[in-house]
């Protein structure tokens, strides 16, 4: 008995090392090859897939662009892998485990577009020494690049948005003076993303001394009756709305439900694309929002998509939809990947990079108007140049207005007041590293 | 033929009552925490730690709380991610306002507040059954989710409400690579397992099972109705709270209260409900089952080669995921820990079934 108890424990024994063995080599190999790896965690399916799907064919699009036309960056072919994350943080983290290791170097950088797995793969980034680009969202306090050295909020953060629309009412009022007494209502997605303009706003209302009523929708907002009842009794003379995916295109419906103006109604730069405003149908005329990086049209890097990529059959979406605002910004999220790793191969020499070499390509950025319009994206992005310290490059962006067919733009180029913005990201920014324990980056050592 | 127990005589009252009878699942058990202990952790890649492993034994680890409550005391809730999301927000606090003290005693204390908080919800057991109960342990789940959101001492005032955890350390040891969280959360698991397993075969998992089989008999006989539903939403509760500890600190870093979210709740349930109500084992394969399957399913077309878009693989998985849950539960209402039951009486009789 003994003895066949004994032969049962190494047979069990040897079957689970067999199984574990299988399981360890199935993760495939891959030769040292001239390719730089770009994963991209991308939301095809789910409540937020009507802007996941657009943003992610830019993305993968523009890798495949670089291919066709340039034959890679500088020789080096670019090689990528979409893992669907469905905009649920677990899910992403699982996606960023999945793909930081792939391709000869690992991966590149991460783009996740999402702020709650930007916030969950923050405090991975140092460990896996990849960079974390999120251009347009993520935390806002991740400009400092002293503490976040990873995090690389390209052209421009939450607080410079909700910075922006504070100085276009005040404008509108004559004068940010003119805000006194007036309620300024935030119809926000309750999530890090909805939240993060809170703090600013706050700031600025202290400074002007508008009223803030801050209306959170929970996920997906489907819902937002409530939301706007109090909308309909407060009457606030401005409404900024914070919303992603389907709930932007119902606030702007149960605005035409209430009867709130919408030309009064301001989006962030993520509740201003064609599917927000669209299912609203005509109700959506006079709606703004800001756009920042990437306006909706076409210029010559979309001639080069249409003859390189489409007319060849490899386009991920429709032919159509090229051009479209996230689509657009999808695009420059990519090209700004792909730009930092052609300027980090100025540094390191043309060969596949890993993303502590990239980093270093993403803090040396300097796109100028030059490069801009060289890349054919010339109308489509600001100049943007980063440094150590200063992981954002730009915080300007403009407005635009829906008139019922297309999107046009409705106002000059705002700056952010960076006397407001950079004490709250260094109060914010400290915050974090003595919740952390990071000890602050030395800058002036590194370069 | 190797599966028996015949020659295998107890011979005091102590060998009689262990916990495993049969030498074989005494050795076979052995041998699997041997092999998780020392050989994992030279086998594994760090992906399958941080998103099969780490996840499977915290969750696992959640799913024996619920068992206790659900599958043992008979009292359904569907608001138990309310209580892992006390355990991780009351370790968050303790680890931030009070940093010297030790991981393990932030764990414990945050299991006792998440007890304190599961005995107060589970006061509408005392007065309502079943269904009903149910219903009312929503309340829980909607009251932590707004409590969390709402009120910002909880998550020290942080402006996206989303809180991030310090590194853990403990006795000098710094708990940071995947390989140490694993061994870590695995050796809290086989603890809190043997914990729950003497529990359940003590005299208060006895009261609990009377009570979830008939609570007027069990009255009758002299178990105290409110002892016996209290205790066991309190036990029930600090295990949860534990793991809400552990999924905040060893697994996501930084969290939002979305983390904790009903999804999460009927996912527990779920758990306890494919792999078997009323089995610690039941715990382990439901976990599993959740956690492992989809990530599995996502990855197959793409081991196998199968170009697919990746919308078209994220459908399949889901679709694949629901009829597996549905086949599961026709062929065996009782969950796998029922199979797994199945399969070794079956096991005994080998190779001569009558």
């Amino acid at each position: 008995m003994r003895q066949a108890a004994k032969t049962r424990l190494l047979a069990t024994a040897a079957g689970a090392v067999l199984m574990a063995a299988a399981v360890t080599a199935s993760a495939p190999a891959f030769a040292q090859a001239k390719e730089q790896f770009f994963p991209v965690l991308s939301y095809r399916t789910g409540a937020y897939a009507p802007n996941g799907v657009p943003f992610a064919n830019g993305y993968v699009d523009y890798l495949k662009l670089v291919n066709a036309r340039d034959g890679g960056i500088n020789g080096i072919k670019i090689t990528f892998e979409e893992c669907e994350t469905g905009y649920a943080t677990d899910r992403g983290v699982e996606c960023y485990e999945r793909l930081k290791g792939k391709g000869p170097t690992g991966a590149t950088l991460f783009q996740p577009l999402s702020t709650g797995i930007t916030f969950a793969v923050t405090d991975k980034a140092p460990t896996d020494r990849i960079p974390i680009v999120t251009a347009g969202y993520g935390r806002a306090d991740s400009v400092d690049g002293t503490i976040f050295g990873w995090n690389f909020p390209l052209g421009g953060t939450y607080w410079d948005a909700a910075d922006i629309l504070v100085q276009h009412v005040g404008k509108k009022e004559g004068g940010v003076d003119n805000l006194k007494g007036k309620k300024i209502a935030l119809v926000y997605h309750d999530s890090p993303y909805g939240k993060e303009p809170i703090p600013l706003l706050q700031e600025r209302a202290k400074m002007h001394g508008y009223e803030l009523l801050l209306l959170p929708v929970t996920h997906p907002g489907v819902e937002q009756k409530a939301t706007w009842l109090q909308i309909r009794q407060q009457r606030p003379d401005y409404v900024f709305l914070w919303g992603w995916g389907v709930m932007n295109s119902t606030s702007i419906k149960e605005a035409v439900a209430t009867g709130y103006p919408r030309e009064k109604m301001y989006g962030v730069w993520w509740a201003g694309a064609e599917p927000d405003v669209t299912p609203a149908g005509d109700g959506a005329k006079g709606y703004n929002a800001l756009v920042f990086l990437a306006p909706a049209g076409q210029g010559q890097v979309h001639k080069d998509m249409l003859k390189h990529v489409y007319e060849k059959g490899q386009g991920t979406g429709k032919k159509e939809e090229v051009g479209e605002v996230l689509y657009n910004r999808g695009m420059v999220s990519a090209m700004m990947g792909v730009e930092a790793v052609k300027r980090a191969q100025i540094k390191y020499g043309k060969k596949p990079l890993k993303g502590e070499e990239v980093r270093w390509g993403l803090e040396n950025l300097a796109i100028d108007a030059g490069a801009i319009k060289k890349l054919g994206f010339e109308g489509f992005m600001a100049p943007v140049s980063t440094s150590c310290a200063d992981h954002q490059g730009a915080r300007s962006a403009s407005l635009q207005t829906w008139d019922g067919k297309k999107w046009s733009s409705s106002s000059g180029m705002y700056e952010a007041d960076a006397q407001i913005i950079k004490p709250l990201i260094r109060a914010s920014a400290e915050k974090y590293a003595a919740e952390k324990k990071i000890t602050r980056r030395d800058c002036a050592k590194e370069q | 033929m190797f599966y028996r127990e015949n020659g295998q005589y107890k011979t005091s009252y102590a060998a009689d009552q262990q916990m495993l009878p049969i030498l074989q699942d005494r050795v076979f058990l052995a041998g699997v925490v041997v092999f998780a202990f020392v050989a994992v952790p030279f086998l594994v890649s760090d992906y399958l730690f941080l998103s099969l492993l780490i996840p499977f034994l915290i969750l696992a680890l959640a799913a024996i709380g619920l068992n206790l409550l659900v599958g043992y005391c008979g009292q359904i809730s569907i608001g138990h991610a309310a209580f892992m999301a006390v355990g991780a927000y009351a370790a968050y606090n303790l680890a931030l306002r009070i940093p010297q003290l030790n991981f393990l005693v932030v764990l414990v204390l945050a299991g006792l507040i998440a007890a304190a908080v599961g005995m107060l919800f589970g006061i509408p057991s005392l007065r309502i059954k079943g269904l009903y109960l149910a219903v009312a342990t929503l309340a829980a789940q909607f009251f932590m989710d707004w409590l969390f959101a709402r009120v910002k001492w909880f998550t020290n005032y942080a402006s996206s409400g989303s809180v991030s955890t310090a590194p853990v350390e403990m006795f000098g040891w710094k708990i940071d690579t995947p390989t140490e969280k694993y061994v870590f959360l695995l050796a809290v698991l086989i603890v809190f397992t043997l914990v729950a397993k003497n529990l359940v075969r003590s005299h208060i998992g006895r009261a609990w099972m009377a009570m979830r089989d008939m609570d007027v008999a069990a009255e009758v006989i002299g178990i105290r109705p409110v002892y016996a539903k209290l205790s066991a939403f309190a036990v029930s509760s600090f295990y949860v709270g534990v793991a809400g500890a552990l999924w905040g600190f060893m697994h996501l870093g930084s969290w939002e209260p979305l983390a904790f979210n009903l999804t999460l709740s009927l996912n527990l349930l779920f758990m306890i409900i494919i792999g078997g109500m009323g089995s610690l084992l039941g715990s382990y394969f439901g976990a599993a089952f959740i956690v492992v399957l989809p990530i599995l399913l996502n990855q197959i077309p793409a081991m196998l080669g199968i170009p697919l878009s990746t919308a078209m693989v994220s459908h399949l998985e889901i679709m694949i995921f629901g009829a597996l849950i549905v086949f599961f539960l026709i062929v065996e209402p009782h969950g796998l820990a029922r199979l797994w039951a199945i399969g070794k009486e079956k096991l005994r009789l080998w190779p001569f079934p009558h």
